[in-house]
């Protein structure tokens, strides 16, 4: 009877004649199998290019900083005239093309090009005062400028990434005797340490790259590189070695000395790896500050020395006419903004979208 | 020690101690402090205790994960670390006339060739796993490492095989490890520690961060391999109730000392210790009308820092029935009969 | 009426979500509860079932990406979900506080313990700074923190895990609120602490009276604590009912897996049984039941159609199609009968 009633209490909160015999009928494994799938399979990299790719600001700044190498690859193609030369007329050193402004031609172009009738190819900036053809120089000071900030990062990163990864790994006396020495390069002014070794470096290296294909790059851009290389390391040795510290504790390192793992495998497979992504976007970062810090040091007569232009010796140069022709100081001023902003821009795309902290 | 051989894995006076820096001062944090136990082959060790009570600790330095300070380990019959101290039967060090221990010989086997045979499942399912290495990798490293097949066809026919003796879709052999849930990953886990067919596992704290519903997934996953595969288990957990489910016997830890030994019903019927006496009945049973009934013997205070340990008996300062011999002489492990061990003055 | 008033807060149909890159992930699911003054309610579920995010829907305290996307929450008959947030702050700690899982996360490293009781006293009531010490030092005691004067002087990292909880604790019964709500309290506690602090919150509400919610995934502790007890899975309420219903006469297919899988007393030299499948995916919910991929019993409507809740006795609801089954044979055993 209790039955009964407890069965009357139940069934009166729900109609029952809307169910048939089948819909009790027993799910099928597969059935229930459709309703529990594993999602898409991404990997670490999809899934941060997939941020990445939805981020306006660095696909952006990806873009213009690729139109901007297309360009200085393609325009001294196209451009018929070089960075060091003089402009010249028919094979003579045209002396009235100074100073030209941008899309100007000088009178003897123009008597030339009366004469035959073919056009010349314009002076898109105009030219200076020794009458080189300012685009071709603001064209090869950015090709300098961004070898000078690639190589060096790289430079950089090889050297932080050996010191640090050992450092952080092995710990103990070794971790604290190179970190001491990491404090001392970092105790020194970064200025007064550029400054002597470029000096220093440009006279040494000069008989040694002699007859050397490096020799071709001219020692002033070597030693640039290497004033890198020798002073921004610590930055980067810190900062892995703190990575590899933090990783090395996880339990899958453990795991790994647990299956009899060796050293060099555990730190190849198991913890650079991990620490990828705070090494590319890292590095990525670098890039703009050896740009910065290469056009200041050109800037103040320190960098790359003419002919060889770079970014920061051409504004170094527009300076003593600014008044009359700032043309010359914005064209190069603009193109280090973009570079930089473009690479801080995509540093940053680069972490929001890699970096597993964040998300 | 004749019966040496009836033991997988015999651990004797086991020390582990940390060098810790207080400013400039430098003292010993004694995470494991004098342990001995033995684990016969295909038998369910648990180790229970508080965090900081050193189980995992012990675990750990089992596998040479750290440098044991001081101890014996016999794996199968052979020593394959010793420091060579001796010890009498009230369990003292055996000294010269200068105090000096006497030592015997020092024993410090590569451990290469033992990876193979004793392993370890770790805590965390997250970070167990490199998350940068397909689940395949991360099975094969085991197989790399030790060299454990000659085709590549042979290494992925064996990986296959062990995702399925845990219970893993071999479809998913080249997924990465996020992919998959807790109880999945704890799978992969084990199927790494399985793949150099080892006798012994040190499973440390294996359950615990895993969801109730898939905890019994996996405690009966260690159940089955354990018949099937006839491997021993040393199982670390702060959980008594899942220890008791799946321990042939249970060693209760605390402050880096055994206090306790005894079958897993023994020590549950019959707790002599008033430590493990407390911690049975500080566990929350999931049963209302029980939970109604029994009175709880709360603890009170906390467990003292290693750094700062007790003299004498460790626990003496949370026990009510702490006596002056408590505070000078620390009690050793004797049996109570049936190879039940308890290290206590009083009880 | 007068049923209504029993309850101290009521929370009705409630959905909260959260918009993720992914998609829109709904963590709840249409909750309902009622809490009565001075009772303890358990909520127990494993991660992803919507648990804690149901207590944080309450205090309105969700991440940013999270928003309740419906329903009520009534306290005493007012529905907060429609506050504006400078009333719900002040709502926050006066009348409902809430304590975490790691008290060291929810201390501020650089402030003394006293500093931040004091802080917390401060902000909800009118008293002088040195009545607000004087509160302090009572509330310290009355968490059994030992020498709770000079403890005032300490910071959060001097202190133990419990003892710590212990501080949480006092801070959020400072204002003496009406509702605490307890998310996973005692979770990274050692089994010996636990008990201390789970017998000073039952110790707590026999002196103060205020009601519990209580966030757990531990059905021991869901056992020895609380009067009733709600299940939740994949972000909706399967089965609630008094501890003894859900206990002893579990009706709803999780709850009985859920109990048959925990290692018990009772069941120490068996097998546990499992419950099969993995954890559910909140990104890829099914369309019928949330629990039908992982249950034995499931049937074709499971998959179809989301069962509604049940009443199964007084104050027992459970959502399941096997209750419905079950009423369903019968009648048709009547009509063969007939």
């Amino acid at each position: 009877m209790e039955q009964f009633k407890k069965r009357q209490f139940l069934s009166s909160q729900i109609d029952l004649s809307k169910f048939n015999a089948d819909s009790f009928k027993k799910a099928t494994d597969e059935e229930k199998k459709q309703q529990d799938v594993m999602g898409e399979s991404t990997t670490f990299f999809k899934d941060g290019m997939k941020r990445l790719r939805k981020n306006p600001l660095a696909m952006g700044s990806i873009i213009v900083l690729l139109l901007l190498i297309v360009t200085i690859f393609v325009a001294p193609m196209i451009c018929p005239y070089k960075y060091s030369d003089f402009t010249t007329v028919n094979g003579r050193r045209d002396g009235t093309a100074t100073n030209l402004a941008p899309f100007e031609y000088s009178e003897r172009e123009m008597q030339y090009m009366d004469k035959t009738g073919k056009d010349l190819f314009p002076h898109i900036c105009g030219t200076d005062n020794l009458g080189r053809d300012y685009f071709i120089r603001v064209i090869y000071g950015t090709r300098v400028s961004l070898a000078v900030g690639f190589v060096s990062a790289f430079m950089v990163l090889i050297i932080g990434l050996i010191y640090g990864a050992i450092a952080g790994y092995f710990g103990g006396t070794i971790d604290l005797v190179m970190m001491r020495i990491v404090d001392i390069i970092y105790s020194l002014p970064d200025m007064l340490i550029i400054i002597l070794l470029s000096v220093v470096l440009t006279q040494r290296l000069e008989p040694m790259l002699a007859g050397t294909i490096l020799a071709k790059l001219g020692t002033n851009m070597i030693s640039m590189f290497l004033v890198f290389a020798l002073l921004y390391w610590v930055g980067m040795a810190r900062l892995i070695r703190g990575q590899i510290l933090a990783i090395k504790n996880n339990e899958y390192v453990l795991a790994a000395r647990c299956i009899g793992t060796k050293n060099s495998r555990i730190l190849r497979k198991h913890i650079l790896p991990n620490c990828l992504s705070v090494i590319i976007i890292t590095t990525a970062l670098q890039v703009p500050s050896a740009i910065f810090t290469e056009s200041y040091l050109s800037f103040l007569g320190l960098g790359i020395a003419a002919p060889l232009p770079s970014l920061g010796n051409l504004a170094n140069d527009a300076r003593s006419s600014i008044m009359s022709y700032p043309e010359r100081l914005v064209v190069p001023a603009v193109v280090i903004c973009l570079i930089v902003l473009a690479l801080n821009l995509i540093g940053d795309g680069l972490r929001d979208a890699f970096d597993s902290k964040l998300n | 020690m004749s019966n040496n051989d009836e033991y997988i894995l015999k651990v004797e006076h086991l020390k582990q101690y940390f060098p810790v820096k207080k400013g400039f001062k430098k003292t010993m944090l004694k995470a494991v402090d004098d342990v001995s136990f033995a684990i016969k082959p295909g038998e369910t060790l648990g180790l229970v205790g508080e965090s900081g009570c050193g189980k995992t600790t012990v675990g750990r330095t089992l596998l040479r994960l750290y440098e044991p300070t001081a101890g014996k380990i016999t794996f199968n019959g052979e020593v394959i670390f010793d420091t060579g101290e001796q010890y009498d039967e009230n369990g003292k060090i055996i000294v010269d006339a200068n105090g000096k221990p006497i030592l015997g010989e020092k024993i410090n086997h590569k451990m290469l060739p033992y990876r193979k045979e004793m392993q370890m499942v770790f805590q965390d399912p997250y970070s167990s796993l490199n998350p940068r290495m397909t689940v395949e990798d991360i099975i094969g490293e085991p197989l790399d490492v030790h060299k454990m097949y000659a085709t590549k066809q042979e290494r992925r026919d064996r990986i296959l095989e062990l995702m399925e003796i845990v219970g893993l879709n071999a479809e998913h052999a080249m997924r990465y490890a996020h992919e998959f849930s807790g109880g999945q990953r704890q799978r992969i886990g084990i199927a790494r520690a399985l793949a150099v067919n080892p006798k012994f596992i040190v499973c440390d704290e294996a359950v615990s961060a895993l969801d109730v519903s898939i905890q019994a997934q996996v405690i009966n996953m260690f159940e089955e391999l354990q018949e099937k595969l006839g491997v021993a288990y040393l199982f670390i957990a702060h959980d008594l109730l899942v220890v008791r489910h799946i321990s042939d016997r249970i060693a209760v830890m605390y402050l880096g000392k055994i206090m306790e030994i005894a079958d897993a019903d023994e020590l549950n019927e019959n707790p002599i210790h008033p430590y493990t006496l407390s911690l049975l009945s500080a566990v929350p049973i999931p049963d209302p009308e029980t939970a109604r009934k029994s009175k709880r013997i709360v603890l009170e205070g906390d467990v003292p820092s290693p750094l700062r340990m007790p003299t004498g008996c460790p626990f003496r300062t949370r026990c009510r029935y702490a006596t002056e011999k408590c505070a000078i002489e620390r009690p050793i492990l004797t049996d109570r009969g049936n190879g039940h061990m308890v290290a206590c003055w009083n009880k | 009426m007068s049923m209504e008033n029993k309850n101290i807060l009521e929370v009705k149909d409630l959905h909260t979500s959260f918009f993720t890159d992914a998609g829109e992930v709904c963590a709840v699911n249409g909750v309902s509860f009622n809490l009565q003054p001075g009772k303890t309610l358990g909520i127990v579920g494993e991660s992803g079932s919507g648990k804690s995010v149901t207590s944080y829907s309450i205090l309105r305290i969700l991440a940013e990406a999270g928003k309740i996307t419906s329903g009520e929450v009534l306290y005493k008959g007012e529905d907060i979900t429609k506050w504006p947030e400078d009333k719900m702050q002040k709502f926050r700690g006066e009348k409902i506080s809430i304590i975490f899982q790691d008290p060291m996360t929810s201390l501020n490293p650089v402030f003394t313990i006293g500093y931040q009781l004091e802080e917390a006293i401060l902000l909800h009531t009118d008293k002088t700074k040195d009545e607000a010490t004087k509160r302090a030092i009572e509330m310290l005691t009355l968490v059994g923190v030992n020498e709770p004067v000079s403890r005032m002087k300490q910071y959060p990292h001097e202190l133990s895990g419990g003892m710590r909880q212990r501080v949480m604790i006092a801070m959020a019964l400072c204002c003496e609120p009406d509702i605490l709500i307890a998310d996973e309290p005692t979770t990274a506690l050692d089994v010996t602490i636990q008990a201390q602090i789970l017998e000073l919150m039952k110790k707590l509400q026999d002196e103060m009276g205020m009601a519990i919610i209580m966030v757990t995934h531990d059905l021991g502790v869901i056992a020895s604590m609380c009067d009733e007890i709600m299940v939740m899975y994949g972000g909706r309420v399967c089965e609630r009912g008094t501890a003894d219903d859900i206990f002893y006469n579990p009706s709803h297919e999780y709850t009985k897996g859920l109990l048959r899988s925990i290692p018990r007393v009772e069941n120490m030299n068996e097998k546990l049984v499992p419950i099969g499948g993995t954890p559910i995916n909140l990104l890829n919910m099914p369309e019928g039941c949330a629990f039908c991929p992982r249950c034995d019993e499931a049937m074709k409507i499971c998959l179809k159609e989301k069962p509604d809740e049940l009443k199964i006795g007084e104050g027992h609801y459970a959502s399941c199609w096997m209750n419905i089954k079950k009423m369903y044979e019968a009648q048709e055993d009547v009509t063969n009968e007939q």
